[in-house]
């Protein structure tokens, strides 16, 4: 297990240097000025060399993507070109608020998913697997912010049960988890949980079929084990598969949030990156580019290492 | 030598039938797939749509109208209703199937030629080129999709181009990583060295003997992106990074018209019906092509 680690440890880093310096290079792409938003269009050329050089703009790419590297390892992210103020805090505040949206989303997919896809898998070729195999593929081909944008028209606008906008009642300030604040989440993150459920549900689906085709479950009925006994079976060999899925998922939700959070101004990163693309705001758009995608990278790292855990079929070591 | 066989042949008729090629075979499944086949029909008529776009439409999709802003569905003169600036949205729904299917099929496509390209040479030559272009591709695997076509038309800013070169960058790996895989298969098979033990020049190799035998999967693999595609193209513009106004794209329109959900739920809902409809379209077309190519699926 240590050596696994170790070994897995060792691809991890280089991965995370690469994908440091394309989030480094990816604004560097970016046409025109860095400061051009906030400099003055009649500012003198002295000014802008000022700027310039405090912002570091003047040092070559190798030196400045060094000393960003070097910042960011002990969590200084720089400063917000639009707001002047650090773009860690920024970031880590709104990671705080994407995660809670994608948590949830991914809970609730993750139930629902393996829920058809075991029912699927169970009775293959039933009414009950067509159905699971649609929604499925419904879940995966719908347009979320679509349908995050259906949500409020059908729950929002026209029964008026639900909130279509915010984070809370106050805004985005402080979070709780009581009715009053959940009632905010409730739109966003079952319009997010469509994508994961589609997803798990396809994948434990032909999990189950496969393992229901393996030789030992043919055994255990031949042994006469219930219906449920068979099944207590079949979740023990499918789960360590589900569960690296759905950690997954979790990554890809939690940098792909912009478009659902902009339906309902959920104030995350997709939010951030939004106004940082928007405001050429390059420093918060590296950041925050920077910790999503180091997140994705460890959260793959420690979806491995679980697995093993838990499968002990895998020796890797 | 055809003395002897001559007689042979006299007394074996037409056993050595020549038995269906696989392409074929893929074809007459597919056919079946009454799912698929509907869903085929439905992109054929997007696809149609789109193509004859400008001679079809029922009025002029540019024409603005502040007199006629945001009338239902229904409207003597405007079936499906006007948008926020009364144009109408049955012509504009039409006219957008143009840029929403460029914009959904035309970076699967570039990713398939680079990738197959970048994988079938990390494939075939192995070793350090393999581990080089390999490593790379998996710094950008490594990024969630949707944030790497995000942050890359976020750098390069909006338009059409620069978000069919985002998601063009944000597919080449994922389909790479296939044809690397199969590549590396068909590599290892005994033909493929027997080719190289008779002299082939690796070119030759790939293009006889590889090509044919990884294209396919690839294939398949590309066309269950056409969908992601499809929204991750309108998201883009959906978001204001895509195609500009005034030109029509079912993303931009849901955009544009997001304002209008209040006071014209349908109506704002509608362009995102056409990318749903796409959407699954394409998703149940390219299950329909995976199964039929496989051969473990009913005969």
């Amino acid at each position: 297990m240590f050596t696994y680690l170790l070994r897995r440890l060792s691809y991890a880093l280089p991965i995370m240097l690469g994908v440091s310096l394309v989030c480094f290079a990816l604004v560097h792409l970016a046409p025109g000025d860095p400061l051009v938003s906030i400099l003055p269009p009649d500012a003198s050329a002295e000014l802008a060399a000022q700027m310039r050089q405090l912002y570091g703009f003047d040092r070559s790419y190798p030196e400045q993507f060094g000393l960003w590297l070097w910042r960011a390892a002990q969590g200084d992210l720089g400063t917000s070109i639009a707001t002047g103020r650090p773009v860690a805090a920024e970031v880590m505040k709104a990671v705080g608020n994407t995660l809670r949206l994608a948590v949830v989303a991914t809970a609730i997919g993750f139930v629902l998913g393996s829920l058809f896809g075991f029912v699927a898998g169970f009775f293959r070729n039933s009414w009950v697997d067509k159905l699971a195999s649609l929604l499925s593929v419904l879940g995966v081909s719908v347009p979320h912010y679509w349908l995050g944008m259906v949500m409020v028209i059908i729950f929002s606008s026209s029964l008026m049960w639900l909130p279509a906008t915010g984070a809370g009642p106050s805004g985005s300030e402080g979070w709780a988890w009581d009715w009053e604040h959940l009632q905010f989440l409730v739109l966003p993150a079952v319009t997010m949980s469509v994508i994961p459920m589609g997803i798990i549900s396809r994948t434990v689906r032909a999990l189950v079929a496969e393992i229901l085709e393996q030789e030992f479950i043919v055994g255990l009925r031949a042994r006469g084990l219930t219906q449920l006994g068979v099944f207590r079976h079949l979740l023990k060999n499918a789960a360590p598969t589900a569960l690296a899925v759905m950690g997954l998922q979790l990554g890809y939700l939690l940098g792909g949030s912009i478009l659902i959070e902009t339906v309902f101004s959920w104030p995350g990163t997709g939010f951030l990156l939004n106004s940082a693309i928007f405001q050429r705001d390059l420093p918060l758009l590296q950041g925050t580019i920077l910790v999503l995608a180091l997140f994705f990278v460890l959260l793959n790292l420690i979806v491995d290492l679980l697995q093993t855990l838990l499968d002990p079929r895998i020796a890797r070591a | 030598m055809s003395s002897t066989l001559a007689p042979r042949r006299r007394t074996l008729p037409v056993t050595v039938q020549q038995s269906p090629g696989y392409w074929q075979s893929v074809l007459h499944r597919l056919l079946r797939d009454r799912v698929a086949m509907a869903a085929g029909a439905v992109v054929l008529l997007l696809l149609l749509m789109a193509a004859l776009g400008p001679w079809i439409t029922p009025a002029d999709p540019y024409a603005a109208s502040m007199l006629k802003r945001l009338k239902p569905i229904g409207t003597p003169g405007f079936l499906l209703g006007t948008d926020e600036l009364g144009r109408d949205l049955m012509s504009r729904l039409m006219i957008g199937a143009r840029l929403s299917l460029f914009m959904g099929l035309a970076p699967v496509l570039c990713a398939f030629v680079f990738g197959s390209l970048i994988g079938l040479v990390a494939g075939y030559a192995g070793g350090p080129l393999n581990t080089v272009i390999m490593r790379t591709i998996d710094v950008f695997y490594a990024f969630p999709s949707v944030l790497l076509a995000i942050a890359l038309s976020g750098a390069l800013g909006a338009g059409i181009l620069n978000s069919l070169v985002a998601l063009t960058v944000v597919f080449v790996p994922q389909i790479a990583r296939v044809a690397e895989a199969v590549t590396t298969q068909v590599r290892n098979r005994d033909y493929v060295d027997a080719a190289r033990a008779s002299g082939a020049s690796a070119f030759t190799i790939v293009r006889v003997h590889v090509l044919g035998n990884v294209l396919g999967p690839i294939f398949v693999y590309s066309t269950s992106l056409i969908s992601v595609s499809m929204i991750l193209a309108s998201g883009l513009s959906f978001l204001g990074l895509g195609v500009k106004p005034p030109e029509p794209e079912w993303g931009l329109m849901l955009n544009t018209l997001r304002t209008a959900i209040y006071t014209q739920p349908a109506v704002a809902a509608l362009p995102g019906v056409m990318i749903f409809i796409t959407s699954v379209s394409f998703n149940l077309l390219s299950d329909g092509l995976r199964s039929a190519m496989d051969n473990k699926g009913a005969a």
